[in-house]
């Protein structure tokens, strides 16, 4: 690398990294700071004295904190399958037309991003009135998959479209039928897709509290409700950093035994990707 | 009985006849190949024998029986693409198990059988790694073995060694030929390259526009081409325009326009005043030096024009007084100096009777 590369290497990398760490990693930090502290009066923080663990003892210590955290993973689990069944075969279908088609059917995918996304919830709450669904748990999974299934069609397409069609003939021509091929071939080539898919769903499904509040009933609340509630209602910022932090810890490491079992899984598909 | 036979095979595309009419014969343990220029309906063919394609008229028959209806993976033959298709998410065992464990063997056979295919293709070594760690020769190589792993009836082979620089492929055409002789199975074998045709094949079948214009044995085709477009696509050949004006016993005389009367031995199949090309390969022509003796049927003097040297041989362009240009072939078996001649240099060319044939138009 020349002189004149890395300077340049540093010129297109720090305007994002500076970025990343005001708006990403600071405040971060302050959650984390935040989850030590103890409340203040009126909400906000109280004057500091010394680092508490108070907060994440009340999490620990009241059973309802692990119930609506296993409910919430559970409604995320069950939303990206969903997601995942009703994704694949269209994200199949769009890959499988003609280039020419493609454009617009992945355009029509993305179409219900231009209006506004609570106008969106509202109309579903219109649907589902007279089906006497509102306020169900069953909505609060309506609505999540309605909102994230492009997050789910968008990278599932954008690995199958890249699928060599020369790979399929070669699998049947040595003797694989329809679902063999289907199995042995284009499912495991896709589990890049699947996985990036799946996170893209199953991340946001745990921090959206609208869809809960809008279509759920009050039993349905999950941690995204949960925290915005001490944030703009009890008050408590300490409580609801300390529910962050560990929603946040639970993610990263459900997400790093993921992607230890797909390195472990996919070894030849990198070569796709 | 024919191993695999195509009969009277039409395939279209919209306005355009990719395949028409071809009929073939293929015996067991040949290595077959469809030689052509590209677009001439090569692949085409190929795959309506492994049943990705169906033609429009016509019917491919596999040990006398009809191919027509039954789907690629109940077909008992298997392509090797020129993509090779290797599965990039399983390992070089995992590829050449893969046909085996759609036939159904057991684990124990199947490690036996991969086993000793890596030795076959000298891939021991390279069981465990992903097709994305090899090199264009080596993924060449699984690729076949793959095809030949659970011994088909028929190996279909398009363009395998397109992707290969020259000196590979000429280390996998003597591959090839080796793998072929000791599996002992059928090759189609698809390539626009003559001279890979010409190393590899028992018989080749040269194509034009979608039509069979020759069948034969490599050395039928070079040395008594059907006509024309063979004679110029198989090797280098002079090509000059020619008449024939008598037919003896002992040969045919033709006349040409740049050559005058010239004497063309055995008589070829033709008649009185058929029009055609008297074809001459550049290696049969011989030069020599004004004054030098030589015993030749035909003598020209002339002029050597060009001189392209390549090696362990020299082609020449010689004009002949009549304006003819005439390419002939010398060995550099003498020691020292390169070429024999230089440009500009006069010259006596000449060849026996034998050495030519008269190929005539269609009518
Ligand atoms: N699916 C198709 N639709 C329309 N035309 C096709 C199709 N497949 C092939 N053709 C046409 O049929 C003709 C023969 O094609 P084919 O692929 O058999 O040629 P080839 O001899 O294999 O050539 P190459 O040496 O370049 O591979 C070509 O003109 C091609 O454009
Ligand atoms: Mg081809």
């Amino acid at each position: 690398m020349t002189k004149a590369e890395r300077a340049m290497r540093w010129f297109v990398t720090l305007p994002p990294a500076a970025f990343l760490l005001v708006f990403f990693l600071a405040p971060a930090l302050i959650v984390v700071v935040a989850s030590f502290r103890e409340p203040g009066e009126f909400g906000g923080l109280a004057p500091f004295t010394q680092p508490t663990v108070e907060a994440y003892a009340f999490l620990l210590g009241d059973l309802v904190y692990a119930e609506i955290f296993a409910r919430s993973f559970f409604v995320a689990t069950l939303t990206t399958l969903i997601c995942l069944a009703l994704a694949y075969p269209l994200a199949w279908l769009i890959a499988q037309s003609p280039k020419k088609r493609r454009d617009l059917l992945v355009l029509l995918v993305i179409l219900p991003f231009a209006s506004n996304f609570l106008v969106r919830i509202y109309a579903w709450i219109i649907l589902l009135g007279p089906l006497n669904l509102l306020y169900t748990p069953i909505a609060v999974v309506l609505g999540m998959v309605y909102v994230h299934l492009p997050f789910m069609i968008l990278p599932l397409y954008a690995n199958l479209e890249k699928h060599d069609a020369a790979l399929l003939e070669a699998a049947q021509d040595l003797g694989a039928s329809a679902w063999t091929r289907f199995w042995r071939v284009t499912f495991p080539l896709s589990l890049p897709g699947i996985f990036s898919g799946s996170a893209l769903v199953f991340i946001p499904v745990l921090g959206m509290f609208a869809v809960p509040e809008l279509l759920g009933g009050t039993g349905d609340i999950l941690i995204g409700n949960l925290i915005k509630e001490q944030f703009l209602d009890n008050r408590d910022w300490p409580l609801g950093s300390a529910l962050s932090i560990l929603l946040t810890v639970l993610v990263l490491a459900l997400a790093g035994v993921a992607a230890w079992a797909a390195r472990r899984g996919i070894k030849g598909a990198e070569a796709l990707t | 009985m024919a191993l695999l036979e195509l009969r009277n095979i039409t395939r279209r595309f919209g306005a355009l006849e990719a395949v028409k009419d071809v009929s073939l014969a293929i015996e067991a343990g040949e290595f077959f190949t469809l030689l052509g220029p590209s677009g001439c309906g090569k692949t085409t063919i190929l795959r309506m024998i492994a049943g990705f394609d169906a033609p429009d008229a016509g019917d491919i028959l596999l040990d006398g029986a009809s191919l027509s209806g039954v789907p690629p993976e109940k077909r008992p033959l298997h392509t090797v693409f020129q993509s090779y298709a290797l599965f990039p998410h399983m390992t070089v065992a995992g590829n050449l198990a893969f046909p085996l464990e759609m036939a159904g063997v057991g684990r124990a056979e199947i490690a036996r059988r991969v086993g000793e295919m890596l030795a076959l293709v000298h891939l021991e070594d390279k069981a465990d790694r992903y097709p994305h760690e090899l090199s264009g020769g080596q993924k060449q190589r699984v690729a076949l073995a793959r095809g030949l792993i659970n011994r088909p009836r028929l190996l279909l082979l398009d363009e395998p060694l397109g992707a290969l620089d020259a000196k590979l492929r000429l280390e996998m055409q003597g591959d090839l030929i080796r793998l072929q002789r000791e599996v002992g199975i059928t090759f189609v074998f698809v390539t626009h390259a003559q001279q890979e045709a010409l190393a590899l094949s028992h018989r080749i079948a040269v194509m034009r526009a979608g039509r069979i214009e020759q069948c034969a044995t490599p050395d039928v085709l070079y040395t008594q081409p059907a006509n024309r477009f063979v004679a110029d696509f198989i090797g280098r050949i002079n090509l000059i325009e020619a008449e024939v004006i008598a037919l003896t016993p002992e040969g045919a005389r033709l006349r040409s326009a740049t050559l005058g009367e010239l004497l063309v031995a055995p008589p070829p199949a033709c008649a009185l005043g058929d029009r055609g090309a008297f074809a001459l390969r550049p290696e049969r022509v011989c030069i020599a030096a004004p004054g030098e003796s030589v015993e030749l049927d035909q003598r020209y003097a002339g002029r050597i024009r060009s001189a392209l040297y390549v090696g362990e041989t020299t082609l020449y362009q010689i004009a002949l007084e009549s304006g003819q240009i005439i390419e002939a072939l010398e060995a550099n078996t003498s020691p020292g100096r390169a070429r024999r001649y230089e440009a500009g240099d006069p010259v006596i060319i000449g060849w026996a009777k034998e050495a030519g044939v008269f190929l005539h138009d269609e009518s």
